[in-house]
């Protein structure tokens, strides 16, 4: 952490990418103002309450991250802190119940459908509920699709070129499980053999984000232990869980698992990441011209720099023509569990989002992450636009098979 | 309880007249919002104000001026905080009026010309908007991306293309401004016909930084883009040559759109930043850009390219298409930060030497740097003879501020025995008062301080800047 401090150099090219600088316009809600908070709580100058709220604020979208020219590891920063803040802090009781929810629930499927489900039940009541609840629920969808249990392996179509091994992730599993199976069959395409490993879970990173150390540490463990070392690459779908497994060297620094999670952290690959270096077969032409929006998830494009994979594999598809928001990647305000614990911020971002989206016009929009997705999908629906919406892995899939 | 809820029980007067301009989450008076504002891009100096306010129409900060005025409290405006002389570094007895808020681009006319912009205008905002109608706004200060038009009229902003179209003051065409006694006036004129007309109070407040009063609303000036760029990257062994290349092509008679340089530290840092692929082992690198019509581009080229040649360059480099000529851009525009990774503190000067001296001005500073033991970094608008030499020091150390320091005003001493200035476009700010006298003798002193009680006559207008003994 302090390392990370004393690189910064106080010159403020980071506040240009902010998205809660962009919305707010004031110090305190940029990445140059929180260091210098958290720097001053870390030499005791002001009080960790007092500096609090800025620091819940920041969306962890590490926009800020690539933008800084003194090479300040804001990410790791805003870890290290939030971690060692979180210990220390007294919540409110509404905070500390929803906090307990997001703990218990999220990272363990079974419990996350439970909850989803009682949550659209909760929706009867949800003009009588705090705003914060209020949010949480309105995010669920109306109707949860039916659980579909995932293989142990699913072979590669012809010859086979690569084998991996797939995180299948928690909410998204609950949310949206055509995308894990949408993900296979585009591996399968390509000539990936997949393994699914039982007893894996979720991957932590969202809980490392929230400053659930030890939460965090206790989930990836886990998946340390049941994926296998003998695979070409461990892929996800999901750009926080990515990102997130990307840091589990820094998630046990310290600890004797340390080597073995550096290891498994160079292992992990996004699928796009993967196919595309692997040399993507483009899927048969769609049958009618299609313009498609990809918007870069922020823990694609901000955490691991992946830009231009997704783009060339849903460029190499016939007839398909992609359009580009140019706002410099602004986080749609998904952000993890940020629409949750934020949603005034989190809103106004989703309907800045929404409306560049519909300003460029475009048949779809695809991302890779299905928080976006969910946020976007939301504020688009409040401004009566029916705009379909694809995982990236779910455009291609549809590609192949001619479904689109 | 926390320290919102014990602040908004706490009264004075004048915080109570700026509870009634505005609401609780626009005027920031806790402890933690002022030490965010405490300090611009040159931190070290310090102030935490009373209270922050975040006006978001011009008439609540003639308001808030107004009600300064009245009460005598000194306040300082603010755009971005990128200025590195102290410009907008806070008076702890007053307060800061924040313009981000007032942000928007109230009016394009390609036909014309023109753009009417807010305050709070990142300068790079004006050319995107500018765009869509082949325009775009000129001055390129490195911090564009960030830095508000507001601070750039303040402090009269160069940047590296400001070699052949000139400062911010040659693009500002009018502005209304709200005086410091609360007086709103309008300066110059809405077109470019206008100008020239009386006298010319326009370039008056151009470069005051802030000293007069707040602009509320800008006029600028665009340009139709170039049809064609050329960019030419030439490697140099040593950076006493590197200088006299310079020298040799303004005086062959060439104009081009820029001409910079970047020495081994400065090379160093902005590759590790943004991988701009600058050459690693080179001591020295220019950095030349044509640009225009595209058959005077070529013509030109050839000229620069002889001039080049004979200018003892080992290496020469040209930018193969637009993403190559953006990185060696955004490598030079990120070098200020990126030695940040080299150091734990600088501080960037920003004298101006004649450019026939630019040579023998490097060398002298490399003396210099040996004879202090702090390494400098040399990274700046060489056409202009602007140079910005970064001195490298860390903080933690017992008096190596103030050798960094001592070093700074040798080489500032050394650009105005050469004939050159105190500043470029960093402005005095804070950190150069005390060279003013250095500069001007005691009838121009004078002659600033009269007009400005002219304007300012309480001087609460970002009071305790630009004069010495403020
Ligand atoms: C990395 C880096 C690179 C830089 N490169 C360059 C460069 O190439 N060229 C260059 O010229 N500068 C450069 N600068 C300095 C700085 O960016 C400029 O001085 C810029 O114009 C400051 O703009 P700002 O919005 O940050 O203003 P601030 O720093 O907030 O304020 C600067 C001054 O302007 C006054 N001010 C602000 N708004 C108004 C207003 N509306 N009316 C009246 N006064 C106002 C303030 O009171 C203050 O005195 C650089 C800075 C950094 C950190
Ligand atoms: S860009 Fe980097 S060095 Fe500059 S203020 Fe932001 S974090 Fe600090
Ligand atoms: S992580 Fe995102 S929200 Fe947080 S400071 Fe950086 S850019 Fe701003």
């Amino acid at each position: 952490m302090v390392k990370a401090i004393e690189s910064c150099v106080h010159c403020g090219f980071c506040l240009a990418v902010c998205p809660t600088y962009n919305v707010l316009g004031e110090e305190m809600d940029s990445p140059r103002g929180r260091i210098y908070l958290m720097k001053s709580v870390l030499e005791g100058k002001i009080e960790q309450e007092d500096a609090q709220p800025y620091i819940d604020r920041c969306l962890g979208c590490t926009a800020c991250v690539p933008a800084c020219p003194s090479g300040v590891q804001y990410g790791e920063l805003l870890i290290g802190y939030r971690g060692q803040s979180e210990a220390q802090r007294n919540r409110p009781l509404l905070d500390r119940v929803q906090r307990t929810m997001i703990r218990e629930t999220l990272p363990y499927p079974d419990r996350f459908r439970l909850a989803a489900q009682a949550g659209r039940i909760g929706s009867l009541f949800e003009q009588a509920l705090p705003e914060q609840m209020r949010a949480m629920i309105g995010l669920l969808p109306q109707q949860l699709p039916p659980a579909q249990p995932m293989p142990e392996i699913y072979p590669a179509k012809g010859p086979r070129r690569a084998c991996v091994a797939f995180l299948s992730g928690c909410v998204q599993t609950v949310l949206a499980p055509d995308i894990n199976h949408a993900t296979l069959r585009v591996l399968a395409e390509n000539g990936v053999e997949t393994i699914i490993p039982r007893g894996q879970g979720c991957c932590g990173s969202m809980m490392m984000h929230i400053g659930e150390t030890p939460l965090a540490q206790q989930l990836a463990r886990k998946n340390l232990d049941v994926f296998p070392t003998d695979v070409d690459a461990i892929v996800t779908n999901a750009a926080g869980c990515g990102s997130g497994m990307h840091e589990y060297g820094l998630l046990f620094a310290h600890d004797p698992a340390e080597e073995q999670a550096r290891a498994f952290a160079e292992r992990v690959q996004d699928v796009t990441v993967f196919l595309d270096s692997l040399g993507f077969r483009p899927p048969q032409p769609l049958p009618q011209p299609m313009k498609v929006i990809y918007q870069d998830a922020c823990h694609l494009l901000h955490a691991q720099g992946i830009q231009a994979p997704p783009r060339r594999l849903l460029g190499s598809v016939p007839n398909l023509t992609l359009l580009e928001l140019n706002d410099g990647g602004l986080c749609c305000g998904s952000a993890g569990t940020y629409n949750l614990e934020q949603p005034e911020i989190a809103g106004e971002l989703g309907r800045r989002k929404a409306e560049r989206i519909i300003r460029l016009g475009a048949d779809a929009v695809v991302s890779g992450n299905i928080g976006c997705l969910t946020q976007i999908r939301t504020h688009l629906e409040a401004k009566n636009q029916a705009i379909p919406l694809y995982h990236t892995i779910q455009l291609l899939d549809l590609a192949y098979h001619g479904a689109i | 309880m926390n320290e919102q809820k014990r602040l908004s029980v706490i009264k004075t007067p004048f915080l109570d007249a700026l509870r009634e301009i505005y609401p609780a989450d626009r005027l920031l008076a806790g402890s933690v919002q002022a030490l965010a504002y405490e300090s611009d891009a040159l931190t070290a100096f310090n102030a935490r104000p009373q209270a922050v306010v975040l006006p978001e129409t011009p008439d609540e900060v003639i308001e808030t001026v107004r009600l300064c005025s009245r009460e005598q409290i000194p306040f300082v405006a603010r755009g971005s905080g990128t200025s590195l002389s102290g410009g907008s570094l806070p008076v702890a007895e007053g307060i800061v009026i924040a313009l981000n808020r007032l942000n928007r681009i109230k009016r394009i006319d390609a036909e014309t010309r023109v753009a009417v912009v807010e305050p709070g205008v990142i300068n790079l905002d004006i050319s995107r908007a500018a765009e869509p109608y082949g325009l775009y706004y000129a001055p390129d200060p490195s911090s564009q991306s960030i830095c508000t038009i507001g601070g750039n009229l303040a402090f009269n902003s160069g940047g590296a293309h400001c070699l052949k179209y000139g400062m911010t003051s040659n693009h500002i065409l009018g502005m209304t401004v709200v005086l410091a006694d609360g007086e709103v006036v309008t300066l110059g004129s809405a077109s470019l016909e206008g100008v020239g007309v009386g006298p010319d109070l326009v370039g008056l407040f151009v470069g005051s930084e802030g000293l007069f009063g707040i602009a509320l609303e800008i006029t600028v000036r665009l340009l139709p883009k170039p049809e064609r760029y050329c960019t030419v990257m030439a490697a140099y062994d040593d950076l006493g040559t590197a200088g006299d290349a310079v020298a040799q092509v303004v005086a062959s008679g060439l104009l081009p759109g820029a001409m910079e340089i970047m020495d081994r530290l400065a090379i160093k840092a902005a590759e590790a930043a943004v991988h701009a692929g600058y050459p690693p082992d080179a001591a020295a690198i220019v950095i030349v850009e044509l640009e225009g019509e595209t058959r005077q581009v070529d013509e030109e080229f050839k000229a620069l390219q002889a001039v080049i040649q004979a200018s003892g360059a080992r290496h020469i480099h040209i930018a193969k298409d637009a993403d190559e000529r953006a990185r060696i851009w955004k490598g030079r525009k990120s070098a200020f930060s990126a030695v940040g990774r080299l150091s734990p503190d600088y501080i960037v000067q920003d004298g101006v030497v004649p450019r026939g001296h630019l040579g023998h001005a490097l060398t002298e500073i490399n003396r210099l740097s040996r004879e202090y033991g702090l390494e400098v970094a040399n990274v700046f608008h060489a056409g202009d003879g602007n140079l910005h030499p970064l001195i490298l020091f860390d903080g933690n150390q017992a008096g190596a501020l103030e050798r960094a320091e001592a070093l700074a005003g040798e080489i500032l001493r050394m650009c105005v025995a050469l004939g050159g200035s105190i500043t470029g476009e960093h402005g005095v700010g804070m950190e150069k008062k005390a060279y003013m006298t250095t500069m001007f003798n005691e009838t121009d002193m004078d002659t600033m301080k009269a007009i400005r009680m002219q304007m300012d006559p309480g001087l609460i207008a970002n009071r305790g800047k630009m004069f010495p003994g403020d």
